[in-house]
């Protein structure tokens, strides 16, 4: 096996909808939170080889390694081959329905990994090495009987469990706990890792009781997935996109969170390394437009529920990020344990952006929220939120922020983020021309539009560039500057649009389906960001060149790595992936691209535009 | 004997042992959730054994808090100390002899012995409870020891 540490894209995702484990193409899982997200790891080695803990299983000699997921789930199969050798790794966590929990026990979270033999006889190491804590606590293992080998913090409790000989585990003080299996042709052994803190733990049996949870956990996937109208282009990126929707989203609250993972690097060795294991607002309008896109109803309406429980709390004011529960993630801080992904450093847990002025968010949670009504009344709470959210963006349009590039350096007139409060307004005055809001000064909301289609028309045009720039009265080119004509504030068609495509293709494409997002980051020889290669691709479809847009998108798309998963970016130069992994709003991405590629071909213009 | 006294009073000290329990579980000193215990004697569903067990818990803080009166009327005593001491002594009683041979009694605990089967998949409590948290033996003297104060505080022995 290579000594080099596994890249970005070497990982594959399993969860339960309420944590995540990354596992490398080398069969080890190299980071775990457990009980959810943003959860201190059990497995950490992603960010620190050395202390941050793993699991690994692998054939004792190295093997040529193929992956796949089990058609329309999030189980993995790992597969070592070399001659007539074959060892086949099966990784998954363990989660069925509501109605089969009924009837049965079921631990609270469970990783199954079932190692078989499928030619040859084989040898088979297997490494466990928890550090509890990210990366603190090495903590001891003890055997207890026939219930397997058991260790804690406080009233945490992990069981590992094997269905063959656990007497040859040793304990090692450097490596964990070690065994060296001899698996002979058609033999498996089947591992669980369990853990429990609300009460007794469940210790499910493996043999077929695991092969039994190993068919309820691939149903239950195939069942969601069944739930999806998609029909169209790309079907097969599509369904694992949601598939990684799904992994990402906190199952108990409805929210979903950015990524599962903190500080992989958006530059291998270099700062930018950020916690995404929260919600951020600012997918929101994207993600209810991609759920409803799929027919995924339930899940549209528990994401809403969480948003309007999250921003509850704070309305007027939002938040730019918030953890499953609504409530404010972890303060910003440094873990030095870590040497960080690859030498990246810092390792950061909790994100600062969560305390930053973003005047975006208003214009998509407002978006979300319309679309997700239709053409239903908004209750009366609903409506005096909207209300509050309008006036809030009456009020402070003109002020600089952040924006949604989360810039720490200055504050800026993102055109971006003046965008979205024309959006807010937009959307407000369309659902009370409709009859679905009342109870503000429609005369003042049209005055505040138009005076933000004013200022956009006017400073944000530059004339330098020939072309709308990053904020307004500066010449910087952006990428989100397409996202005009996603929210309809200008035509794709338009002049303006068109010469700003062009000056984006001129400045921020490095190859055909790629694009940073804006001209510092590229300066900062940070990776191509995936989300706005998607969002070329919506600009092209509807500006009637859909040949283009399939090129884009089909360009993007070969840099899904072997299981069809994105991270945050794309290193244009090696195709390596960067950033935190997957990336929710990557998959975001490549649906509503599709969407808006099929919805061009089959009736001249996307769902969105009519909702 | 005093039936409404044994009924109100034997009511709120259960309510208090349960909130002594619950809140130990919450504050992650142990993961000894009595009711799911109970509950799942009748069922593996989660919910519907919690909802089980929290009634049987209740009948049970009836039934104990009989056996305190009777030691009441026995020792012509009632005060917070005597109960407090009867609330030890059944603390000591549950952890070292009840706890230990649950996997006996539940049919859906599992024991070291055997491993966990189809039926039998619920951690066992171990010696004192040890296995829920090393706080446990804690949490449970302090909460029927509290149960015992109130019986004996408050019931008065004609």
């Amino acid at each position: 096996m290579s000594t080099e540490p596994p890249k970005i894209q070497d990982y594959a995702i399993i969860g339960d909808g309420r944590s995540a484990a990354l596992i490398s193409n080398r069969g080890s899982i190299d980071w775990l939170c457990w009980p959810r997200f943003d959860s201190p790891s059990i497995f950490g080695a992603i960010l620190d080889p050395e202390v941050g803990g793993s699991w690994s299983i692998r054939p004792e000699r190295e093997r040529k390694v193929s992956r796949r997921y089990l058609d329309n789930t999030n189980v993995l199969k790992t597969t070592f081959a070399c001659d007539s050798l074959k060892i086949v790794l099966t990784d998954f966590m363990s989660v069925t329905s509501e109605q089969n929990k009924q009837n049965r026990l079921w631990p609270e979270h469970e990783l199954v990994r079932q190692v078989r033999c499928e030619g040859g006889d084989a040898d088979v190491i297997v490494e466990f090495n928890p550090r509890l804590g990210y990366g603190r606590i090495a903590p001891k293992i003890d055997r207890v009987g026939k219930l397997g080998w058991r260790f804690g913090l406080g009233t945490h409790v992990y069981t590992l469990r094997a269905d063959g000989d656990l007497d040859c585990f040793k304990q090692s003080s450097s490596m964990g706990t070690l065994a060296k299996l001899r698996l002979k042709a058609g033999k498996s052994i089947a591992f669980s890792l369990n853990f429990s803190e609300e009460g007794p733990a469940v210790l499910p049996p493996l043999g077929n009781s695991a092969a039994e949870r190993l068919q309820l956990t691939s149903d239950w996937w195939r069942v969601w997935i069944a739930q999806s109208n998609y029909c169209g282009p790309y079907e097969r990126h599509v369904v694992r996109s949601a598939l990684v929707l799904k992994l990402l989203s906190y199952a108990p609250s409805g929210a979903i969170v950015a990524a599962p993972t903190t500080s992989l690097p958006e530059r291998v060795g270099g700062d930018l390394n950020w916690d995404y294991r929260f919600a951020w607002l600012r997918d929101a309008a994207f993600t209810v437009h991609t759920l409803f896109g799929l027919g995924y109803k339930d899940d549209a309406k528990a994401f809403v529920n969480w948003l309007l429980h999250a921003t509850n709390l704070t309305r007027p004011q939002l938040r730019v990020t918030y953890d499953v529960f609504g409530e404010r993630p972890l303060r910003e801080c440094e873990l030095q344990r870590f040497s960080g992904h690859r030498g990246s450093r810092p390792v950061r847990i909790g994100n600062a952006a969560s305390e930053q002025s973003q005047l975006d968010i208003y214009g998509e949670v407002v978006e979300a929220v319309c679309y997700f009504f239709g053409k239903e009344e908004p209750d009366h709470e609903m409506q005096k939120m909207l209300r509050q959210y309008g006036e809030y963006v009456c009020d402070h349009w003109t002020e600089p922020d952040n924006g949604m590039w989360e810039e720490r350096d200055k504050l800026r007139h993102y055109t971006h983020s003046r965008l979205m409060c024309w959006v807010t307004l937009d959307r407000l005055i369309e659902m009370h021309q409709c009859g679905r809001i009342r109870g503000f000064s429609i005369d003042k909301f049209r005055k505040q539009r138009a005076a933000i289609r004013r200022e956009i028309e006017e400073h944000a045009w530059s004339k330098k560039l020939g072309a709308y720039a990053q904020a307004c009265g500066d010449d910087v080119v952006d990428a989100s500057i397409l996202l005009l004509a996603y929210h309809r504030f200008e035509d794709a068609s338009s002049d303006r649009m068109q010469q700003s495509h062009a000056r984006i293709r001129q400045r921020l494409v490095p190859r055909l389906g790629l694009v940073h997002r804006n001209e510092q980051s590229k300066n900062r020889r940070e990776g191509a960001f995936a989300l706005c290669s998607f969002w070329e691709t919506d600009f092209l479809a509807h500006c009637g060149r859909a040949d283009e847009a399939h090129e884009v998108y089909e360009a993007v798309l070969t840099f899904a790595n072997d299981v069809g998963l994105f991270a945050e970016e794309i290193d244009p130069e090696t195709g390596d992936a960067l950033g935190n992994f997957p990336q929710a709003f990557t998959h975001l991405g490549v649906i509503n691209a599709a969407l808006t590629l099929r919805d061009i071909e089959e009736g001249g213009h996307s769902m969105r535009r009519t909702s | 004997m005093n039936w409404l006294q044994w009924l109100v009073w034997g009511f709120s000290g259960t309510v208090i042992l349960t909130s002594i329990l619950a809140a130990s579980q919450g504050f992650g000193m142990t993961r000894m959730n009595i009711p799911y215990l109970l509950g799942t004697i009748f069922t593996p569903s989660r919910d519907k054994a919690k909802l089980i067990g929290f009634l049987l818990h209740f009948a049970n803080g009836w039934i104990f808090a009989l056996v305190y009166v009777a030691m009441f009327h026995a020792f012509g005593l009632a005060t917070w100390w005597f109960g407090a001491l009867i609330g030890i002594i059944q603390a000591i009683f549950v952890l070292t002899m009840l706890l230990p041979i649950m996997p006996a009694l539940h049919p859906r605990m599992a024991n070291e012995q055997y491993g966990p089967t189809v039926v039998r998949q619920l951690e066992p409590p171990g010696f004192l409870g040890l296995h829920y948290g090393i706080r446990t033996p804690i949490s449970v003297l302090i909460a029927h020891a509290i149960f015992g104060v109130i019986l004996g505080a408050f019931y008065v022995v004609k």
